[in-house]
């Protein structure tokens, strides 16, 4: 699968889209959701919905396994992807889009600039490999 | 990753790798843990056909003229009591009656039986049955000299009877027959750790391959590549232990709900028969029940089970179930709440509804 060539990425494979409003919308890449197998649950741990960049947030458990999800920035919670709730496998069919997991108000926009950039991921995935 | 350069192989492991298995380390193999993915083959083993490497298993001979004799005294299921080519399910204990691992004895012959162990477990199995084993027997690990795979799911007999002159029909559950399947000479065995009918093949080293490969054409006909993944949902909805997990040394049968493999009047002593008598006496401080959540969630190993706001005891195992489409789990649970019908189940920051059950949680529909 193409990796968006205009979203960021963390180490912790989770993408951002940036919606020019000061928001992001964040997911888990395509390799991360392969690596995980079928998703079973997706959840968020809190209400407050305020995080450093770094956070453990949430969960996605696959049948298998279960991984955390990381805050790939700074700033407040301000909408979850309620698909999921009845259809957590949006996240193995449509990572990049469907499958989205959270919209993050950011707080310090800057840090979208430490993420890397689509060809950096690929390379970073490479390596990895 | 050093540990995964130390990995051993199965024969088959580049057969799998050539078809697209994703392999991962599993008791020191390298295993596939799932081809087209754990859901998809988990349905394919409850409606159609499954099929799956289980070479890791231990599989060890026991022959000489007092090997009844002696297996029986190492387990606590009675062995004198098998007849040639029937099988049975038992635990081997330690003098504490926990439970050291959990087998499948076939005999053979009145001087030869077949034990199936499990992989993770084989060298402490091997050390303490040659430290117990007494009179004209020997031990024979043909564990990584042979293949053993597993047929299952209610297509199984269809499929495999295309490979064999023999009629399947013939080896009733927990019987097996050693007879000719592509040419090969295999055991083949009506057993299996899904739940569902099917069969597990004891292979040459130099056949399998041929019988793996003449298998591996008939997917068109519904037989799914599967790996250990689903392997592990499927014997958890079926109720079946996976030692390491629901039961180990520090277990006994009695709690497992294993009591019905301990035959406390069989003729031969046996390790642990003492332990587990006094057990039997004073009645097991905890039961090993089933679980199923409630809430949103899933269940694992390791989280806390509570009654009424208090911690009664812990998963064992714990997955999504494909047939039941919610969470179910296994988990030991003090006596006194052990038959209660309302539990919590803490999930990291919260406790999530489920309800006490007996298990297993599927059975096959009864053939019409």
């Amino acid at each position: 699968m193409d990796i968006p060539e205009n979203y960021r990425f963390s180490d912790d494979h989770e993408w951002t889209d940036d919606q020019g409003d000061g928001t992001v919308v964040v997911g888990i890449s395509h390799h991360a959701q392969d690596a995980l197998g079928d998703i079973v649950f997706v959840e968020l741990h809190g209400e407050e919905g305020v995080l450093e960049q770094g956070d453990d947030f949430g969960v996605v458990e696959s049948v298998k396994t279960v991984s955390d999800l990381f805050a790939p920035v700074s700033g407040e919670v301000v909408a979850f992807n309620e698909a999921l709730e009845d259809e957590p496998e949006l996240v193995n069919e449509d990572p990049y889009d469907r499958g989205w997991i959270v919209k993050i108000k950011m707080s310090d926009p800057s840090q979208l600039e430490e993420l890397m950039d689509a060809e950096e991921y690929e390379a970073f995935l490479t390596e990895g490999a | 990753m050093s540990d995964e350069k130390n990995l051993k192989s199965v024969p088959l492991e580049k057969r799998h790798v050539e078809l697209g298995a994703r392999m991962v380390p599993f008791a020191g193999y390298s295993m596939p843990v799932q081809y087209e993915g754990i859901k998809t083959e988990h349905e394919a083993v409850r409606t159609s056909a499954g099929l799956f490497d289980v070479s890791h298993m231990g599989r060890v001979y026991v022959t000489g003229k007092d090997a009844i004799a002696a297996v029986d005294r190492l387990v606590t299921n009675d062995v004198s009591k098998l007849v040639d080519g029937r099988a049975h399910y038992t635990v081997m204990c330690n003098d504490a009656g926990g439970i050291i691992d959990d087998l499948v004895i076939y005999r053979l012959t009145a001087d030869r039986l077949l034990l199936c162990l499990n992989a993770a477990n084989r060298d402490a199995d091997l050390a303490h049955i040659e430290e117990h084993l007494s009179g004209d027997v020997e031990l024979d690990d043909q564990s990584d000299q042979t293949l053993q795979l597993a047929i299952q799911g209610p297509k199984a007999q269809q499929i495999l009877q295309q490979l064999t002159d023999y009629d399947l029909g013939e080896i009733k559950f927990f019987r097996c027959k050693q007879i000719e399947v592509a040419g090969v000479t295999a055991l083949v065995a009506r057993t299996g750790y899904t739940g569902e009918d099917g069969f597990e093949l004891y292979l040459p080293g130099d056949g399998g391959e041929k019988i793996f490969d003449a298998l591996v054409t008939r997917q068109d006909e519904g037989l799914a590549m599967c790996g250990l993944g689903c392997r592990d949902t499927l014997r958890l909805e079926a109720g079946l232990l996976l030692h390491g997990q629901d039961i180990d040394q520090s277990t006994n049968p009695l709690e497992a709900g294993l009591g019905w493999l301990v035959k406390f009047d069989k003729e031969s002593d046996f390790i642990g028969r003492q332990a587990l008598e006094k057990v039997r006496e004073q009645g097991v401080k905890r039961e090993l029940r089933g679980l199923i959540l409630e809430g949103r969630g899933v269940l694992r190993p390791g989280y806390p089970i509570e009654v009424d706001g208090t911690e009664v005891g812990q998963l064992t195992s714990g997955s999504y179930s494909p047939t039941l489409e919610a969470s179910i789990g296994l988990g030991y649970i003090d006596k006194d709440a052990a038959r209660a019908s309302d539990a919590e189940v803490r999930i990291r920051r919260r406790t999530v509804a489920a309800k006490i059950v007996d298990f297993p949680f599927y059975r096959r529909p009864k053939k019409s």
